[in-house]
C-alpha cells in the first residue's frame, strides 16, 4: 500500500503520477478514484497527462483511450490493457494498493536473480 | 464489391483493412506488401528500437487474434508493379495478378538517397530492415557518425546515436533545421536541443559527396570541409512510392492525386497515407495515415465521395529526452509567442514550454516541448476550430 497524496490535493478531473516501477497514475474522475499503470501500452507516454473524460483517459501522444475501471483500451492504437490498482482513502490520504503481480515483478528485479 | 486489394502493408494499409471489415465489407480482402514483415509501427525505429530499449515484439501493429478476424490474404515480400487502366487488376512483381473490384493504394514513401549510398556504413532509416542493419553497426563500438539532414528522422537518429555514446555530427543544408515545419524562432529553439545533447550541428552547407571506396570514410561538404565518418545516416526526406503506377491512368504528381475524400479519378481506387496527395496536400504524418483510411474506405464502399477528410495536422518527435508536439496549420507570416514555460539560452527550460502561433488574433497552430497536457487541450480546441488563446493559458 503506497500513500499518494491528500484527497484534497486531488480534485475532480485531476490526476497524479507516482514513481513506482512501473509508474502508476491515480485519477479523480468526477469523485471516483482510480489507479492504473501510467505508461500507455502503445508507446511511451504518461497517461497521467492525458485527457480525462468520465471514466476514460486519452493518451496525450496518439489518442489511445483507456477505461479506468478495467484498464482496457477502448480504441486504437493501443491494443493491450494497462493494469488497474485498488485505491483507498484513509484519514484523508489517498493510498494505492499495487496489484500483486507488479509487486512480484519488482521484488524479483530487486533481488537481481531469477526465481 | 467482391474483392478489395490493399496495396501496402504498413500503418495506413493495415488501418484500411481494419476499416473495410469494420464498415461491413465481407468479401475477399487481399493485402500486398513489398516487405516480408507483418505491419509494424515505424516511429520507434529511430528511437527506442535503435537504442535497444525495445525490441521487435513492441513494433507489431497487430496480433494473431486480429489477423484471424481480418480474414485477409497476405501477399508479403512481393512488390506491386502495375495497375491496369481500369483499376481492376493489380500486377505483382513475381508475375501473379490479382483481379479486384476495389483498390486501396497505401504504398507509402521511400527514403531519398544520395549518390554513394552503396558504400558500407551508409544507411537510410525507413524500414525495419534499415533499422536492424543500423542497430547492428552501432553496437560494434564507438564510432564517428555523421547524420545528413536535420529533420525529424535526422534529429531523432542523431539523438539515439549520441545516447549510445557515439560521436555525432548533424549536417543540415538550410541555415536551420525544421524551419518549414516550425518557423525560424521555434526551429532555433529545437536546434538548441542538439547542443544540449552533445551533438555538433553544421548548418548552411550541403553535402558534395561521400568519401570511401568500399566503406565510407567521410562526408565532403559543399564548402570544402571534410567530416570523417565511420557511419553515415542519410535522412533527407522521402519520395512517394508511385513508380508502380506509371502505366495506369491515375494522375501522379508527388503522390497519387485524389480529391479530399481520398478518391482518385477512378471511383473504385482510393489512396491513403504517405503516398496520397489528398485535396492538394501530401502529409507524411503517422496521424493522417491512421485517420484517412476511415473516410477512404467509406467512399470506396459508397462508390463516390460521400465524405471528405481534413484532419488537423499533428506530428510529434522525441529527441534528446524532449518530446516535441506540433498541431495546426501555420504560415510564415504568423507570429509565435510562448504562452507557458520558457526558453533559456536558446533551449527549452527544464519544464518545457507551450507556444502559440497566431494570425489576426486567432491561434493557427500550437507547439509544445514536454508540456503534453496543455498541448493536448490546445490541440483539441484547434480541432474544434475554437480560438485557443484563452483556453491554453488559463
Amino acid at each position: 500500500m503506497i500513500p499518494v497524496c491528500r484527497l484534497d490535493d486531488l480534485p475532480a478531473g485531476e490526476s497524479v503520477r507516482i514513481d513506482t516501477t512501473p509508474p502508476i497514475a491515480v485519477f479523480n474522475a468526477d469523485g471516483e478514484l482510480y489507479a492504473i499503470d501510467d505508461t500507455c501500452t502503445h508507446q511511451d507516454a504518461s497517461l497521467s497527462e492525458g485527457w480525462l473524460e468520465g471514466c476514460l483517459v486519452e493518451c496525450p501522444l496518439h489518442a489511445a483511450s483507456f477505461d479506468l475501471r478495467t484498464g482496457r483500451p477502448t480504441c486504437l492504437p493501443a491494443r493491450r490493457a494497462v493494469r488497474t490498482h485498488r485505491v483507498t482513502v484513509d484519514d484523508g490520504i489517498v493510498h494505492v494498493h499495487v496489484a500483486a503481480e507488479v509487486v512480484a515483478v519488482v521484488a524479483s528485479e530487486e533481488e537481481g536473480t531469477a526465481a | 464489391m467482391k474483392t478489395v486489394t490493399v496495396v501496402g502493408a504498413s500503418l495506413s494499409g493495415l488501418y484500411a483493412a481494419r476499416e473495410l471489415r469494420a464498415q461491413g465489407f465481407d468479401g475477399r480482402l487481399v493485402v500486398v506488401g513489398d516487405e516480408p514483415h507483418r505491419p509494424y509501427d515505424r516511429p520507434p525505429l529511430s528511437k527506442d528500437f535503435l537504442t535497444g530499449r525495445s525490441g521487435e515484439d513492441r513494433l507489431a501493429l497487430s496480433d494473431a487474434e486480429e489477423t484471424t478476424e481480418l480474414d485477409a490474404e497476405w501477399l508479403l515480400g512481393v512488390r506491386a508493379r502495375g495497375l491496369d487502366a481500369r483499376g481492376r487488376t493489380v500486377l505483382l512483381g513475381d508475375g501473379r495478378t490479382v483481379s479486384t473490384d476495389g483498390v486501396i493504394i497505401a504504398t507509402g514513401a521511400s527514403a531519398r538517397r544520395l549518390p554513394g549510398c552503396e558504400l558500407a556504413g551508409v544507411h537510410t532509416l525507413r524500414t525495419l530492415d534499415d533499422a536492424r542493419a543500423l542497430r547492428a553497426e552501432l553496437g560494434a563500438g564507438t564510432r564517428r557518425v555523421v547524420v545528413i539532414g536535420g529533420g525529424f528522422i535526422g534529429a531523432e537518429t542523431a539523438s539515439s546515436c549520441a545516447g549510445l555514446g557515439h560521436d555525432v555530427t548533424v549536417v543540415e543544408a538550410a541555415p536551420l533545421p525544421l524551419v518549414p515545419q516550425l518557423g525560424p524562432e521555434m526551429a532555433a529553439v529545437c536546434a538548441g536541443l542538439h547542443r544540449r545533447g552533445g551533438v555538433d550541428l553544421v548548418t548552411g552547407t550541403g553535402v558534395a559527396g561521400l568519401r570511401g571506396t568500399v566503406a565510407v570514410t567521410g562526408v565532403e561538404l559543399a564548402d570544402g570541409r571534410l567530416l570523417p565518418a565511420d557511419i553515415v545516416i542519410v535522412g533527407i526526406g522521402a519520395i512517394p512510392n508511385t513508380d508502380w503506377l506509371a502505366g495506369s491512368t491515375l494522375a501522379l504528381h508527388d503522390g497519387v492525386l485524389c480529391d479530399d475524400g481520398c478518391v482518385t479519378a477512378l471511383p473504385q481506387v482510393v489512396a491513403v497515407g504517405d503516398v496520397a496527395r489528398v485535396g492538394g496536400t501530401r502529409a507524411e504524418h503517422w496521424t493522417s495515415a491512421t485517420e484517412q483510411p476511415r473516410v477512404a474506405v467509406r467512399n470506396l464502399l459508397a462508390g463516390h465521395t460521400a465524405e471528405t477528410v481534413r484532419p488537423l495536422p499533428y506530428f510529434w518527435s522525441d529527441q534528446y529526452g524532449a518530446r516535441i508536439q506540433f498541431a495546426g496549420r501555420r504560415l510564415d507570416t504568423d507570429t509565435v509567442r510562448i504562452a507557458e514555460g520558457g526558453v533559456t539560452d536558446g533551449t527549452p527550460d527544464e519544464g518545457g514550454f507551450l507556444a502559440l502561433y497566431e494570425r489576426d488574433g486567432r491561434t493557427t497552430a500550437v507547439l509544445s516541448v514536454d508540456r503534453p497536457r496543455p498541448f493536448m487541450r490546445a490541440r483539441r480546441e484547434l480541432g474544434r476550430g475554437v480560438t485557443v488563446a484563452e483556453a491554453a493559458v488559463s
